[in-house]
């Protein structure tokens, strides 16, 4: 070998250490969450790579707790209602504001831009009166309409940049036809925006899914908290004895759905996550 | 999750040509487009801008959470008042500087690693070998994982007795005794970082990886009949190429690492080592149910965000060129 091939080799062979690397640090401690979820309790003690005695103890016991059943039911309700809400409203505020020249578009556009870079917790307390005023504290309505603050603006925004892409010449032949701007939506749009819909609306969704300010402090009772709250406060006997098993089983169970949508969907939601980043 | 990216807002409208704007549908247009607009703007203002007011105005009151409504007028007193030879208020509190401290030293110490962990992730995946897709998916993991998941597992992962991360150092001996990562006020800011670092790396680096693949290969070629060293031309080609890229990168990850909170409450919960501005504004206005002085900590949080926005915008000369008109 030469010298020059060995470089090469070199080079090589550092580069799938990287790789290597790379998936380990990304993979590890979710394979790590999901050995534990199979180790019973009484062997955490042992540090080990893969369980010796595996056991479905845990899943049982947080799928007979009645509090996070409700949990995942209460997160499911949530994240379904807001992405179908900011869907709806983003969907024609991107019409307005990807293919109509008016007045005020810059000031709308940034006001959106402005409210998606929001600290939460700068309206915590302006939110929690409004939600008490509406009769919503400690119930999921206030999760769904809270939850709009961070998925409407990049839901327009991201929406306006796809429908900003669609050809000219689709607008036109509708009004030629005499079609009203709702019925270009509806027909013209709608069927062509269906991707770019689902990309956005997964990524409204896995947001919404992990939202934990709100979730904490608008909710009050087991009954109505959302997944992560429940994840975060489970608790066992005592402050220094977490039961880390049940909660590892508990963290599984509701990142598996999340991770298998991403896998799947993961061109979408780069497309999705760099829209007007780069296409702009 | 961060917000997705949006490069410093060039989003120009696509009107029709001139030809078609006669006036009755060019009216017909505009009035569609505020009547289509007017929905989402109503919830904006009913979410975000009024209780921002709110906050505004409740910074200002004595309010406590068990009766918003019957509150008086005092002033600056949340921010600062001088009573009895004594400072109080926010800005005399120095478990609140030590928030401020604590976020800033978490935003730019992890947004840093990030954006060198995401350069080099995404410097990988944009080359070309056998099983691309499955790693790009790998990587995609952490960033799937939500939040407080990803907080527990790597608590549970950090736990002092029974957790691997101290079994594997104490293994290859380079730590004699275990570490009490959460627990410990020398290492729980690292802890932190750890974590999100680790989450949000993927981020960064889809989209460092977006912009490798737009960049011409042409000069790539050139450099390379040249025989220029390929670090060189990563400094000298690629890293001015996507510069634009990171700076919105580097802008979305500071404002979610600025308001941070989840994965501090769960990891050190109230500790004051990591207290970040968003835990001390909560802890004061759910746990103190002192909505006053708490909204004015949340007052201040954002202030300080817009003038991190603002400083940020102008120290990188992104101009917001809001396209259109």
């Amino acid at each position: 070998m030469t010298s020059r091939q060995l470089s090469k080799f070199a080079a090589r062979a550092g580069f799938w250490l990287l790789v290597a690397l790379i998936v380990v640090i990304a993979v590890f401690p979710f394979y790590y969450a999901i050995k534990t979820s199979f180790t019973p309790s009484s062997d955490l003690f042992r540090v080990e790579l893969w369980p010796t005695r595996a056991t479905l103890a845990n899943y049982v016991q947080i799928f007979s707790q009645r509090s996070f059943l409700q949990a995942i039911f209460n997160s499911v309700l949530v994240a379904t209602s807001v992405v179908f809400i900011a869907l709806l409203l983003g969907i024609t505020a991107s019409y307005a504001l990807g293919r109509v020249r008016f007045r005020g578009r810059t000031s709308v556009l940034l006001i959106i831009l402005g409210v998606s870079m929001f600290p939460q917790v700068a309206v915590l307390s302006g939110l929690f009166e409004v939600i008490r005023a509406l009769n919503l504290y400690n119930n999921p309505g206030g999760l769904i309409l809270s939850y709009t603050i961070f998925t409407l603006p990049f839901t327009v925004w991201v929406l306006t940049t796809f429908m900003r892409q669609l050809p000219l010449e689709l607008e036109e032949a509708a009004i030629m036809d005499g079609a009203t701007p709702w019925v270009t939506i509806t027909k013209v749009f709608l069927p062509l925006m269906w991707p770019a819909m689902a990309t956005t609306g997964l990524l409204a969704f896995i947001a919404a899914w992990n939202e934990f300010l709100f979730a904490l402090t608008f909710t009050l009772t087991d009954s109505q908290r959302t997944v992560p709250v429940a994840i975060a406060l489970l608790s066992g006997g005592s402050a220094y004895e977490l039961p880390w098993a049940p909660i590892m089983a508990a963290s599984v169970v509701v990142t598996v759905p999340l991770v298998v949508l991403v896998i799947i969907f993961q061109r979408r939601i780069v497309s999705g996550l760099t829209a007007g980043a780069v296409k702009g | 999750m961060s917000t997705p990216v949006t490069e410093s807002a060039p989003i120009p409208a696509r009107p029709l040509p001139a030809s078609y704007r006669s006036t009755k549908v060019r009216r017909q247009r505009v009035r569609a487009a505020w009547l289509f607009l007017a929905p989402m703007l109503v919830t904006l203002a009913m979410v975000a801008g009024w209780p921002l007011l709110r906050t505004f105005y409740f910074s200002f009151t004595d309010a406590s959470l068990s009766d918003m409504s019957d509150t008086l007028f005092i002033g600056l007193e949340n921010y600062l008042v001088y009573d009895d030879g004594r400072w109080f208020g926010v800005l005399a509190d120095p478990i609140w500087w030590r928030a401020v401290w604590n976020t800033v030293y978490f935003s730019v110490v992890s947004v840093s690693l990030e954006v060198v962990f995401g350069v080099i992730v995404a410097l990988v995946l944009n080359a070309e070998f056998k099983g691309r897709t499955l790693v790009r998916a790998a990587v995609l993991i952490p960033w799937a994982i939500p939040t407080i998941v990803s907080a527990q597992m790597w608590a549970w992962m950090l736990n002092d007795q029974f957790g691997i991360i101290n079994h594997l150092l104490m293994a290859f001996g380079i730590i004699a005794s275990p570490i009490a990562w959460t627990a410990d006020a020398n290492y729980s800011m690292w802890a932190v970082i750890m974590v999100d670092v680790w989450k949000t790396t993927p981020f960064v680096a889809l989209l460092v990886l977006a912009a490798l693949q737009m960049l011409p290969k042409d000069c790539y070629e050139a450099a390379e009949v040249d025989g220029i060293h390929p670090v060189k031309v990563f400094f000298r080609v690629t890293l001015p190429l996507i510069t634009p890229a990171l700076m919105v990168a580097v802008i979305f990850r500071l404002l979610d690492a600025l308001r941070v909170f989840d994965v501090i409450y769960v990891l050190t919960s109230n500790s004051t080592s990591t207290m970040s501005m968003s835990i001390y504004a909560r802890q004061q206005l759910v746990e103190f149910q002192d909505v006053g002085y708490g909204s004015a900590a949340s007052t201040l949080l954002f202030l300080i965000i817009a003038l991190a926005t603002i400083a940020y915008l102008y120290l990188g000369r992104k101009q917001l060129q809001l396209g259109g008109d």
